[in-house]
C-alpha cells in the first residue's frame, strides 16, 4: 500500500460516518476470511467494493449488517454496534443470491417486505418502477429470469427509507441502459443523505463510485477515490490499477 | 412483537399456498380420503372403524403441518429470505406466529372436512362432542406445525426434513397407544411413550371418541400439547439466529 493512505488514517470519528468498520477479523469454517478490515464511510457516500470472487467482500457486508458471527474488531453503523435493533429498519440490505420468495408473485414479496418495515403499500409501485419491474408486477418470481430475480430482490432493499444501502452485487447480468439507470437511482438517493455500499465484481464499475473498497484475499488493498487510485497508481484503469497493488503488495 | 408484522406473515406464507393449488388440494383431500380408505378397509367392522377413524381424524393434521411447515422453514433458512427478514424489524415471534396462524387456520378447513366426510358420509360415530375432535385436530396441527419449525434446522436438504417425518412422526404413532394399548407395552416402552407428545394427543382424542369425555376430562392431555408446543416454538426460536457463522 506504500503510496495510498492506509485504511486507518481515512478513518475518521465514529460519530460523523455512516459505517465505520474497525480492525474487522472474520473466520468462516476455520479459514480467515477478513483480517484486520478497517474503513469509515461518512453520510452521503457511494462506496464500490470491489474484488475478485471469494475475496470476502459478502463477508464484510455481512458483518456491516450484523448477521455475521466476527472474532475480532468493531462494525459500527449509524453511530450503533452493527445489526442492533434500532437499525432494523434504516439499514437496507440485499444479499448476492436473490432472497425473494419464488412462490410469490412481485408485488406480493414486495407488499409483505413494505408491511414488515411498515413502509405504505404505495412504496410497491415506486420501487418496481425504479428497477425496471413495473410491467411484472403480477408475475411469479419462479417465472423470472435470474436478472429480473435479482431486480426484484433490489426492489426490495429499496422499500421504505433506508439511510443505509448495502447492495451485494446489484448490478450483475442486467441490461447496460437499467444498470445506468440505477446508478443514477444510486446517486440521487446519495444526494439525499442515503449511504451506499455496493459490490462488484466487474472492476469497470468503479468509476461510477465517489470512493473504492479494493478487496484481495480478506483485506482491503485499497480505500481511496476512483481518481486518486489512478493517480497513486499510475494506471490507465482500474483493473490495472488493482494489479498494480497487487503486485505491490508485500 | 408486533400485530401487523404477523398478520402480514400469516397472509404472506397463505399466499405461497395459494399459489400452489395441487398442494392445497392434497392438503384438504387426502385426509378425508384416507378415512375412506380405512371404511373401506374395515367394512362391515364397524365399532373398529369407530376405535380408529376418529383418533386418525385427529392426528393427520399433526402429520400433514409437520411436513409441510418444515419445508416450509427449511426453504426460508436456505432461499436467504430468512436472513433478510433478520436484519429487518422483524421479531422471531411474529414470524412463528404468523407461521402459526396461518397453518391453523388451514388445519381447521382440513379437520372440518375430514370430519364432514367421516361423520356426515361414512357413518363415524363417536361417543363425545364432534366440535372437540375438531378442536383437538387443530390443536395438533399446530404442535405439529411447532415441532416442524424446530426440526427444520436440523435439516439441510429438502431430503432430510422429509425423512424426518418417518425418524420423529412414525415412532410416536406407533408408541402412542394406537396400534397397541399402551398399557399391554413392555414397561420400558410405556414409559417412553409417556414421554412424546402424540401420545397424550392420541389418548385425548380416543377419550372423547370412545368414553365420550368432555374438555374438563382431559386437561392433563390438553395441557401437554399446549406445553409441548410452546417448548416446540421456544426451541424453534431459539433455531432463528440473526447471527450466523
Amino acid at each position: 500500500m506504500s503510496s495510498l493512505p492506509a485504511a486507518s488514517e481515512t478513518t475518521t470519528p465514529t460519530a460523523m460516518s455512516a459505517i465505520a468498520v474497525d480492525g474487522l477479523r472474520v473466520r468462516r469454517g476455520g479459514r480467515v476470511v477478513l483480517d484486520g478490515v478497517s474503513t469509515s464511510l461518512p453520510s452521503g457516500t457511494v462506496a464500490g467494493l470491489l474484488g475478485p470472487s471469494g475475496c470476502g467482500k459478502s463477508t464484510l457486508l455481512r458483518s456491516i449488517m450484523g448477521v455475521q458471527r466476527i472474532e475480532a474488531g468493531d462494525v459500527r453503523v449509524l453511530g450503533a454496534p452493527a445489526g442492533s435493533k434500532d437499525l432494523r429498519s434504516r439499514v437496507a440490505y440485499m444479499t448476492q443470491a436473490p432472497s425473494v420468495y419464488a412462490d410469490l408473485t412481485v408485488a406480493e414479496n414486495l407488499t409483505y417486505f413494505a408491511r414488515v418495515l411498515g413502509a405504505p403499500d404505495a412504496d410497491v409501485a415506486r420501487v418496481t418502477e425504479a428497477v425496471g419491474l413495473a410491467g411484472m408486477t403480477g408475475r411469479l418470481v419462479d417465472g423470472l429470469s435470474g436478472g429480473e430475480r435479482a431486480r426484484a430482490s433490489l426492489a426490495t432493499a429499496l422499500l421504505g427509507r433506508p439511510e443505509v444501502l448495502v447492495l451485494d452485487e446489484p448490478t450483475v447480468g442486467l441490461d447496460p441502459v437499467l444498470r445506468r439507470d440505477l446508478w443514477a437511482l444510486f446517486h440521487r438517493l446519495a444526494a439525499g443523505g442515503v449511504t451506499l455500499l455496493v459490490s462488484s465484481h466487474v472492476m469497470d464499475e468503479a468509476a461510477r463510485c465517489t470512493r473504492l473498497l479494493l478487496m484481495r484475499d480478506g483485506r482491503l488493498l485499497a480505500d481511496t477515490t476512483p481518481d486518486g487510485l489512478l493517480r497513486d497508481t499510475g494506471a490507465p484503469d482500474v483493473e490495472a490499477a488493482f494489479l498494480v497493488l497487487v503486485e505491490q503488495t508485500p | 412483537m408486533s400485530p401487523r408484522i404477523t398478520a402480514a406473515t400469516a397472509a404472506r406464507v397463505l399466499a405461497q399456498l395459494h399459489h400452489d393449488r395441487r398442494t392445497v388440494a392434497l392438503l384438504l383431500l387426502v385426509p378425508a380420503l384416507l378415512i375412506a380408505l380405512l371404511s373401506w378397509v374395515l367394512a362391515g367392522d364397524e365399532p373398529a372403524f369407530d376405535r380408529v377413524a376418529a383418533p386418525m381424524l385427529g392426528l393427520f393434521p399433526f402429520i400433514t403441518m409437520f411436513l409441510v411447515t418444515s419445508i416450509a422453514m427449511l426453504r426460508e433458512r436456505t432461499g436467504g429470505t430468512l436472513e433478510r427478514l433478520m436484519t429487518m424489524p422483524l421479531a422471531k415471534l411474529d414470524l412463528l406466529t404468523g407461521y402459526g396462524v396461518a397453518f391453523a387456520s388451514v388445519a381447521v378447513v382440513q379437520a372440518g372436512i375430514t370430519a364432514a366426510v367421516a361423520f356426515g358420509a361414512l357413518g363415524l360415530e363417536a361417543a363425545g362432542s364432534t366440535w372437540l375432535i375438531v378442536a383437538l385436530a387443530v390443536g395438533n396441527a399446530v404442535l405439529g406445525m411447532a415441532l416442524g419449525l424446530f426440526l427444520s434446522a436440523f435439516a439441510s436438504s429438502e431430503f432430510q426434513a422429509v425423512q424426518f417425518m418417518p425418524a420423529f412422526v412414525l415412532p410416536q404413532l406407533l408408541l402412542c397407544g394406537l396400534f397397541v394399548p399402551r398399557d399391554q407395552m413392555s414397561v420400558a416402552l410405556e414409559a417412553i411413550s409417556q414421554a412424546l407428545p402424540l401420545t397424550y394427543a392420541f389418548d385425548a382424542l380416543q377419550q372423547v371418541a370412545t368414553d365420550g369425555a368432555g374438555a374438563g376430562d382431559i386437561l392433563l392431555d390438553i395441557a401437554v400439547i399446549a406445553g409441548g408446543t410452546l417448548l416446540a416454538l421456544a426451541l424453534g426460536a431459539a433455531t432463528l439466529r440473526r447471527r450466523t457463522a
